[in-house]
């Protein structure tokens, strides 16, 4: 067996003894979609004519070589573009059916609907509670102290840190390891209730303990949100998510999506060529 | 989450959100901030131009100073300011370049580099009229240098060394690691490092560094009040122990003097001051501009 | 050219060695220089403060509120020169707080990459300002076109005036190192907070400004030292009238323009004149030397968090 064979086996592994039927989900309706959406940069064209059905209440990663603009598309599906000088965003993005991008939209709402974790855990320097209760305070959530306490705990629960800070809510955010950090940052993102999470790589700075502990809490968090992944693990990519997205640069190095489906038929029966390649390693 | 189906409206923006007004006020009474400074700094030299502008003359600098404002020029300050800076830069400058050396080359991150750092950051603290007091106590007095040229220098000198030695050690850490190992690596010791690549690059931004601290030296009047006292100066510092006076310490005499004619003529002598400031800091400005362009061709 | 001998190289080894070692020694002691000269700056205010306080009490000095030294009459209570310098350095960082603050924000956070690189300079050039060109401008602009026409019976020496432009004259301090301390603080942050739903005077304000906190408080705190120590400002537009008093308004002497006055005037050498000189500058460089520790401290605990 050559070496690319024994990683695709490596994989096809990971997915058969996967408990829920990944790829087998039924057909939901789309969270958010992208129509022949595309982003430049000062008029150089990140990625171009990309469009994916994101569905509820599923798990769709994105993986492809660096710099395919894997992360453009994610920062496209929240407007954080929009902070990026020269940036260019053509095409259509529908969350729940509204184009995010019509000129009536306001990104801070679109934002706090839609959750972001980054690659690098960073929190706020402040206390745990103060770096959950962020989100609900610039929102302007009218809450009592009570109110605020109890989604602060809700969020941290949902983070799965709820057990490790419960005593000491009020110590400083850096006092926490990495991925504790991590997940300190998916409990912030979680407190403004959004209904997607966008992660770009968020375990890229992690240990395997810490990766694993978060991979397991996307699997637990995809019944109530919609979660999107941006990875360079197709490891992680096949143990977590049910869609793939799978994206290349072309020959100018504008970045395309060459193949979308459920995570078991990429990883299993891939359609291009590029996909097989790029899954084996033999691409990277 | 779910529950609830998101409506168009509850994304579109919302006129009456005080956040979103904010928004936008907030960076425009910043930027006064801003224009403070800049309103301030005009504000000044439009006042100080139109008095001073009709009192601009050569005799402000070729006469000694006088009674009669008409007459009055600062001759002796304006000699007394190029002796005593003069000679403040050329004890100041050496001094900075050989501390800098040895704080980036030789001390590097010790603990002992540490301590010495923080006495210059120190040093940069003390007020410049304490200088004033030790130079008069210390120098004047202690040393029986007298109420001399060289006194003032001395003071000058070490109130600018944590100012240009700072420049002098940022100019040295811009010169690249690599060239430095490379010449390690060969044999090379500390001294033909320092003598061969790191004074022929840093040296442009160096004199940079000592060019701004003359601008400063010249500005002083309050060190220099205390070491020379406010005399009535009218013969030119002809040596080390001469009395002498400076171009600040002179405006000091004019701008104290209730007569308005005094008053134009120290804002003429103002004028001469800033100019005398620009030209210097413009020198300062074009070799910096000279070096990035010599560093950048290569 | 032919090979150095084994004998000849491990000569000229030596001599470059003995070079190197003696040129270290040279440029040692430039940088002792330094050391040396906080050293002489310490024990010569020491000396002659002991002589002054061999013929006046400490208890008196500090708490006296009569400073009558230049008179036939003496007292030396130092306290109406010292609230004279605190009441000029508060005007003082009333303007270059909010104002250096409020700049520093803009320019950081709002402002274009051109109008920030070309604002910079010009904010700087407040500092490279003479003193005494500010006290000119204080007494002959400032209080009689300006704080005159709202307040008609100021005096002509004023603490107000004063106070004023040694807020502009500190203003870049401040500017610089909130900006400083703003532009260090991760990009990340906000990002992150932009993510949640923030508004940008949200990201400025909950994230970026109190992240930055300490360098701001550690600017504020190195101008009021820088403040405390002007001298020619005072001297020119404060005047020489050692009250203790805190309308803005009067004429009053703050510790550095005392200083000024006695050099002005005729203070021979060993007279308690000539000594008081050295009693007030140790104590303001007391003073303004303990600032500088807590702002330096400070700004190097906020240095190694990021």
């Amino acid at each position: 067996m050559t070496a690319e064979e024994e990683v695709l086996e490596r994989i096809k592994v990971i997915i058969s003894e996967r408990k829920d039927e990944v790829g087998e989900v039924v057909e939901k309706d789309a969270a958010i979609l992208t129509e022949d959406l595309s982003v430049s940069y000062h008029g150089r064209v990140a990625i171009e004519d990309i469009s994916i059905k994101f569905r509820r209440n599923a798990i769709t990663a994105i993986i492809g070589p660096s710099g395919c603009g894997k992360s453009t598309l994610l920062r496209s599906l929240n407007r954080m573009n929009d902070l990026i000088p020269g940036a260019l965003v053509s095409g259509k993005v529908l969350f729940n059916g509204i184009d995010i991008y019509s000129r009536d939209v306001d990104p801070v709402y679109i934002r706090s609907r839609i959750g972001m974790v980054f690659q690098r855990p960073n929190p706020f320097p402040m206390s745990i509670f103060d770096n959950v209760a962020f989100g609900l305070r610039v929102n302007g959530f009218k809450l009592t102290k009570d109110e605020l306490r109890k989604r602060v705990q809700e969020a941290l629960v949902k983070a799965a840190l709820w057990d490790e800070v419960k005593d000491r809510l009020d110590a400083h955010a850096y006092s926490l390891s990495g991925g504790q950090q991590q997940r300190l940052c998916i409990a912030r993102a979680l407190a403004v209730e959004p209904e997607v999470l966008l992660l770009d790589e968020p375990t890229v700075s992690l240990d395997p303990i810490s990766t694993s502990k978060i991979e397991r809490l996307l699997v637990a968090l995809k019944h109530d949100y919609t979660i999107i992944i941006v990875t360079h693990n197709m490891q992680q990519a096949a143990r977590v998510s049910d869609y793939t997205a799978v994206m290349m640069p072309d020959e100018n190095l504008i970045g395309r999506l060459i193949e979308f489906g459920p995570t078991k038929e990429i990883f299993t029966s891939p359609k291009d060529s590029r996909t097989e390649a790029y899954i084996s390693g033999r691409v990277s | 989450m779910g529950d609830q189906v998101l409506r168009y409206e509850d994304l579109v923006k919302r006129r009456n959100d005080l956040k979103r007004t904010l928004d936008r006020v907030v960076p425009v009474v910043l930027s006064l901030g801003v224009f403070f400074g800049v309103t301030v700094l005009a504000a000044l030299l439009f006042d100080v131009v139109t008095t001073g502008y009709d009192r601009l003359n050569l005799n402000l600098i070729t006469e000694y100073p006088s009674a009669n404002p008409a007459e009055a020029g600062m001759r002796s300050a304006v000699l007394g300011t190029i002796v005593t800076v003069g000679l403040s830069a050329l004890i100041c400058i050496p001094l900075s370049i050989a501390s800098a050396i040895y704080l980036v080359e030789y001390a590097g991150g010790r603990r002992w580099a540490e301590v010495l750092r923080y006495n210059i950051a120190n040093l940069a603290g003390v007020p410049s009229v304490v200088f004033g007091i030790v130079g008069l106590g210390f120098l004047v007095y202690g040393l029986g240098l007298g109420r001399s040229v060289i006194a003032g220098a001395f003071t000058l000198a070490i109130l600018t060394l944590p100012y240009v030695t700072v420049t002098c050690v940022e100019a040295i850490k811009t010169v690249p690691e690599d060239l430095k190992f490379g010449a390690y690596a060969l044999g090379a010791t500390r001294l033909q490092v320092v003598k061969s690549i790191i004074l022929p690059r840093a040296l442009p931004m160096m004199l940079t560094g000592g060019i701004l601290g003359i601008s400063r030296a010249i500005g002083e009047a309050a060190p220099i009040l205390i070491i020379s006292g406010l005399l009535f100066i009218r013969e030119d510092p002809v040596s080390l122990l001469s009395r002498f006076t400076v171009i600040p310490l002179q405006l000091f005499n004019w701008i104290s003097r209730p007569l308005p004619a005094f008053q134009e003529l120290s804002a003429a002598a103002i004028i001469v001051l800033l100019l005398i400031l620009l030209a210097l800091n413009s020198a300062a400005i074009y070799l910096r501009y000279r070096l990035y362009r010599r560093l950048e061709a290569t | 050219m032919g090979y150095l001998s084994s004998e000849q190289f491990l000569r000229s080894v030596k001599r470059r060695r003995a070079q190197d070692k003696l040129f270290m020694v040279v440029v040692l002691a430039a940088t002792l220089v330094s050391t040396l000269a906080l050293i002489v700056i310490f024990v010569t205010l020491s000396v002659e403060s002991v002589s002054f306080f061999t013929r006046v009490s400490v208890i008196e000095f500090l708490t006296g509120t009569k400073w009558t030294v230049l008179f036939a009459d003496k007292h030396f209570g130092v306290l109406p020169l010292l609230n004279a310098t605190l009441m000029t350095s508060l005007i003082a960082i009333a303007v270059a707080g909010p104002a250096g603050i409020a700049a520093a924000v803009y320019l950081s956070e709002y402002a274009s990459q051109r109008f920030r690189n070309f604002m910079k300079p010009v904010i700087e050039t407040l500092s490279g300002v003479p003193t005494v060109v500010y006290g000119y401008f204080a007494l002959y602009f400032v209080t009689p076109n300006f704080l005159r026409a709202f307040w008609e019976d100021l005096s002509i020496h004023n603490a107000l005036a004063v106070g004023l432009m040694i807020g502009v004259l500190t203003l870049p301090i401040v500017v610089s190192i909130s900006d400083d301390a703003m532009k260090a603080v991760p990009y990340d942050l906000r990002l992150a907070a932009y993510s949640l739903g923030s508004r940008k005077i949200d990201v400025v304000f909950r994230v970026v400004l109190p992240a930055a906190l300490s360098g701001v408080v550690a600017s504020i705190v190195l101008a009021f030292a820088r403040a405390m120590g002007e001298t020619m400002i005072a001297a020119i537009a404060g005047g020489f009238r050692p009250v203790l008093s805190f309308n803005l308004g009067e004429s009053m002497q703050t510790m550095t323009s005392y200083l000024a006055q006695v050099a002005t005037g005729d203070a021979p050498h060993g007279t308690i004149e000539y000594q008081s000189l050295f009693a007030v500058g140790l104590l303001l460089l007391v003073i303004t030397a303990t600032l500088n520790f807590i702002g330096l401290k400070v700004i190097r605990r906020w240095e190694i968090r990021y």
